[in-house]
């Protein structure tokens, strides 16, 4: 069972977990000598916190900077105890510590009452998704145990969890530095008769097991190691609802792809037929289907979880520079990595005081936002209500991760950006006085974008040459766009690739515009990357000529070739097809 | 899935997410239990392939026995075995307990300095070739940008306060009170060019889930951690001059796990033979500040 202690700063957290430690009898032989012998060599007073802030700057300020980890037992069980900073300017790391919880005491000191972190610490706890809350009022010895004084605290608190959509599992008076109520009753609060700390940990449940919802595999990588004359494609990942068992069909999002499942794999193990939800594990599948690392997996036969590029989202923003609307991030959801843009910004929330603005124009830091992000490609997904477990992301931004979000609804999906770049680009266009028409019949051709796809490695790109050489003496306005190849072979990353794209669809365009043929190569297109370009290069023609393995789904493609078919066979059928579609007036004749 | 099965599951999955996002990538290998354990997992996790090197830091003071056992391991699993070393302050014998320097110093420039001088690929890394068996010099190495590394959170107290992925900046410091949040199982993955991450898969381990993994999976081990019959063992392994044995008869795998489940050792520090701990109040905390592991 893991808890996190949380609250604001200097309230106590720390000392309520070295007192458990402590009392519990969890510390290593010779550690609280050791912390003592240290407070006695610098000459400070011993504090149960120091067992925990065991680092230089923590002891110096006095203060939690990050979340530390401790094991401990009780009788019934072992707990990891995590000690989440309480201080505004260590929100990230009270994050960090919070999402690895699955229950949380958040403690508030009864002298100074309810304070801003107590209640943006409870607002954000119902946001990570934890719901098993105690909630410990501190340093009552310095209230002289009133009873009172801890009423007052647990009605103001209790009004507030409510507005967050939070039961508290309890209140419980304490003083962690005297040991009341941390393990059993304390004769100090006779009025208290709930459980102490301790038995209230005992009381939290583990959450209810993940295996029982519908199969969420995100494909977290696809290997082919070939040492030592392995031929096992597998797909690896860690199933994060559900199950999975050898015979299965699935299909990949958003991809669409679907196949049968052949084994589940492992090192020294009994072959397995079966696989459940939080095993790390890896599968192969019937057919040779091209799936990319991201891709989430579901049954065929069970609710699959939604594909979409927009959706409503609640993020709140630890970055350094606030969030705007207009700039490329990335987004981290479950396996998939993919380029994000903040389109609309619905309301901030102060979690401090629960006050909401909609006039804002970006998220600034420590801001929990309800807002509408657009992806560069659709992924696979689920509402943070239905499995939480792929419906929450993180989005970076200049290699820091500087947000976290949970996806609320779906949204009726609106003009997409590049829908709305291209339509600004035509507004824009100074016309000249030469139409399409006059072009085409200038040059006895319509122009067009013809692509050539497939596996990389495969000769592509000579095909494509001889093609242009052999257009070009036939008469033909057309250019071999060769600056693809030596781009692509770059083994770039997701970013830069979709740049790339999204130049050539921009340059396709402008020459198709001049009235020329272009001829580029792309390894490995997707459906949606082509329809990037196809969008890109609006409203002139794209050809898709596959050669090898088709990896496209959806798109039926204009030619398809054999990996190994010859050129100038290729060559022929290639002509054919251009016969019909770009050169109309030579086919009627 | 019981306990071990949990850790195990997120280890694999922390160390695919390294092999996914880092292209220069490399596990330590200090021949120890923990990072054994670590060797171990890279194989589950890929399916009994590593597909990356595993470095050493050989600082000429480790106990004979282990520098066999990284050899005949590293030829039977076929690893891509790499090792590194201060050669510099060996020479001068600026080391302890020979040279004038305290035992911290003489960790900075055997362990540090050598560890951070051999990632980056300033000085040379001794490679083993499988055909003939022996390590070879290989010199203006790329730096690796993503480093495996067997820390565990329960060790001490600095080492609690770790993340799975870890920045370190180019002068390899490790900035403690501001460090990446992670959440959701999402980790620092994207990193500015001359900076590299630590990734930490064996985090939530205890020592106790070590052996009880060990003896789980049969995992080979180095038998200094086995009472040889003189009533003493290896608790922890480091160089000798450092490194004292503890009292104990346990002679295997099965006898180490009642030991520290219940036996004599269930509540004393494991790092309690590391000498270099004990040099300031916080000895293990300034080491990894300036890049020790």
């Amino acid at each position: 069972m893991n808890v996190v202690v949380i609250g604001h700063v200097d309230h106590g957290k720390s000392t309520v977990i070295g007192r458990l430690l402590a009392d519990t009898d969890s510390l290593p032989e010779g550690k609280l000598e050791m912390v003592k012998e240290n407070c006695r060599r610098n000459a400070r007073p011993f504090e149960y916190a120091f067992l925990l802030d065991a680092l230089k700057d923590e002891q110096a300020q006095g203060i939690t900077i990050d979340s530390a980890r401790c094991f401990f037992k009780s009788d019934q069980r072992e707990y990891i105890i995590i000690d989440a900073p309480g201080h505004i300017e260590f929100l990230k790391n009270m994050i960090s510590g919070a999402a690895r919880a699955e229950s949380a005491l958040l403690v508030i000191d009864a002298n100074e009452g309810v304070q801003e972190n107590s209640r943006r610490h409870g607002y954000l706890l119902s946001m990570l998704g934890i719901n098993q809350i105690a909630v410990g009022v501190n340093k009552m010895d310095l209230v002289d145990y009133d009873q009172k004084t801890f009423e007052n605290i647990k009605e103001e608190y209790s009004e507030f969890l409510k507005q967050v959509g939070i039961t508290p599992k309890g209140f419980i008076p304490i003083s962690a530095r005297e040991g009341d109520v941390i393990m059993k009753a304390s004769e100090n609060m006779p009025w208290y008769d709930g459980p102490a700390v301790l038995e209230m940990f005992d009381s939290f449940e583990k959450e209810a097991s993940a295996v029982d919802k519908p199969l969420r595999f995100p494909v977290q990588d696809v290997y082919k190691f070939t040492a030592n004359n392995d031929d096992r494609r597998i797909f690896a990942g860690r199933i994060e609802t559900g199950s999975l068992n050898v015979g299965d069909e699935v299909v990949f999002l958003p991809s669409q792809k679907t196949s049968k499942i052949t084994s589940i794999e492992g090192f020294n193990t009994e072959p397995a037929t079966v696989t459940k939800a939080g095993e790390s594990t890896g599968v192969t599948i019937e057919t040779q289907i091209y799936v990319q690392r991201g891709e989430l997996m579901c049954k065929a036969d069970d609710t699959q979880a939604k594909i979409g590029s927009q959706f409503k989202v609640n993020i709140f923003w630890m970055g350094r520079q606030p969030m705007i609307k207009n700039k490329r991030y990335k987004l981290k959801l479950a396996g998939a990595r993919t380029p994000v843009w903040l389109r609309e910004i619905v309301n901030v929330l102060d979690a401090s005081n629960l006050t909401t603005d909609s006039n804002k124009q970006q998220i600034e830091r420590h801001d929990v936002a309800e807002c509408i992000l657009e992806t560069l490609k659709p992924i696979g997904f689920d509402l943070t209500t239905e499995i939480s477990q792929t419906g929450r992301f993180v989005i970076i931004d200049n290699y820091e991760i500087s947000g976290g979000g949970v996806i609320l609804d779906t949204v009726q999906e609106k003009q997409s950006r590049l829908e709305e770049y291209v339509a600004q680009r035509e507004i824009n266009w100074e016309r000249s006085l030469i139409t399409t028409e006059d072009r085409s019949a200038r040059h006895g051709q319509k122009s067009s974008l013809i692509l050539i796809s497939g596996p990389a490695g495969i000769g592509k790109m000579p095909l494509a040459k001889k093609l242009e050489q052999e257009l070009f003496n036939s008469g033909r306005f057309v250019y071999y766009l060769g600056v693809s190849n030596s781009l692509m072979s770059l083994d770039s990353d997701q970013g830069e690739r979709d740049e790339y794209l999204r130049r050539l669809g921009e340059v396709a365009h402008l020459f198709n515009d001049a009235g020329v043929i272009i001829i580029a190569t792309i390894s490995d297109l997707d459906d949606y990357e082509l329809e990037m370009i196809e969008t890109l290069n609006q409203p002139n023609d794209c050809l898709v000529i596959n050669m090898g393995e088709n990896r496209f789904n959806q798109r039926t493609v204009d030619l398809q070739l054999k990996e190994d078919s010859d050129q100038a066979e290729a060559i022929l059928t290639i002509h054919q097809l251009l016969m019909a579609k770009l050169y109309p007036d030579d086919y009627m004749i | 899935m019981d306990q071990l099965r949990q850790l195990e599951a997120q280890s694999v999955y922390i160390m695919r997410e390294a092999y996914r996002e880092f292209k220069d990538l490399v596990m330590l290998w200090s021949i120890g239990k923990d990072s054994t354990v670590l060797l171990w997992l890279a194989r589950k996790a890929f399916f009994g392939h590593v597909p990356f090197p595993l470095a050493h830091v050989d600082t000429s003071y480790k106990i004979p026995a282990m520098i066999e056992y990284r050899d005949k391991l590293a030829l039977e699993w076929n690893l891509n075995m790499l090792y590194g070393q201060n050669t510099k302050a060996l020479k001068e014998k600026k080391t302890f307990p020979d040279g004038a320097i305290s035992r911290i110093e003489c960790c900075t420039a055997l362990k540090s300095e050598a560890l951070k001088h051999t990632l980056s690929g300033e000085w040379p890394r001794q490679v083993l070739n499988h055909t003939t068996g022996q390590y070879e010099e290989h010199h203006n190495g790329k730096p690796f940008t993503g480093v495996i590394v067997g820390a565990r959170a329960d060790e001490e107290g600095s080492r609690s306060k770790e993340r799975y992925f870890s920045p370190r900046d180019k002068q390899n410091d490790w900035d403690v009170s501001d460090q990446p949040p992670e959440l959701w199982n999402q980790f620092k993955t994207d990193f500015a060019p001359g900076t590299h991450v630590r990734i930490h898969p064996l985090l939530d381990w205890t020592e106790l889930n070590i052996w009880e993994y060990i003896e789980r999976e049969n995992i080979p081990i180095i038998d200094l951690y086995f009472d040889q019959g003189d009533g003493k063992r290896y608790r922890s392994l480091g160089c000798y001059p450092c490194t004292t044995p503890v009292e104990s008869t346990a002679k295997n795998v099965s006898e180490i796990v009642e030991e520290l489940r219940s036996g004599k050792f269930s509540n004393i520090a494991e790092r309690s033979g590391r000498e270099q701990d004990k040099e300031d109040g916080y000895g293990l905390e300034t080491l990894r500040k300036d890049g020790y592991m």
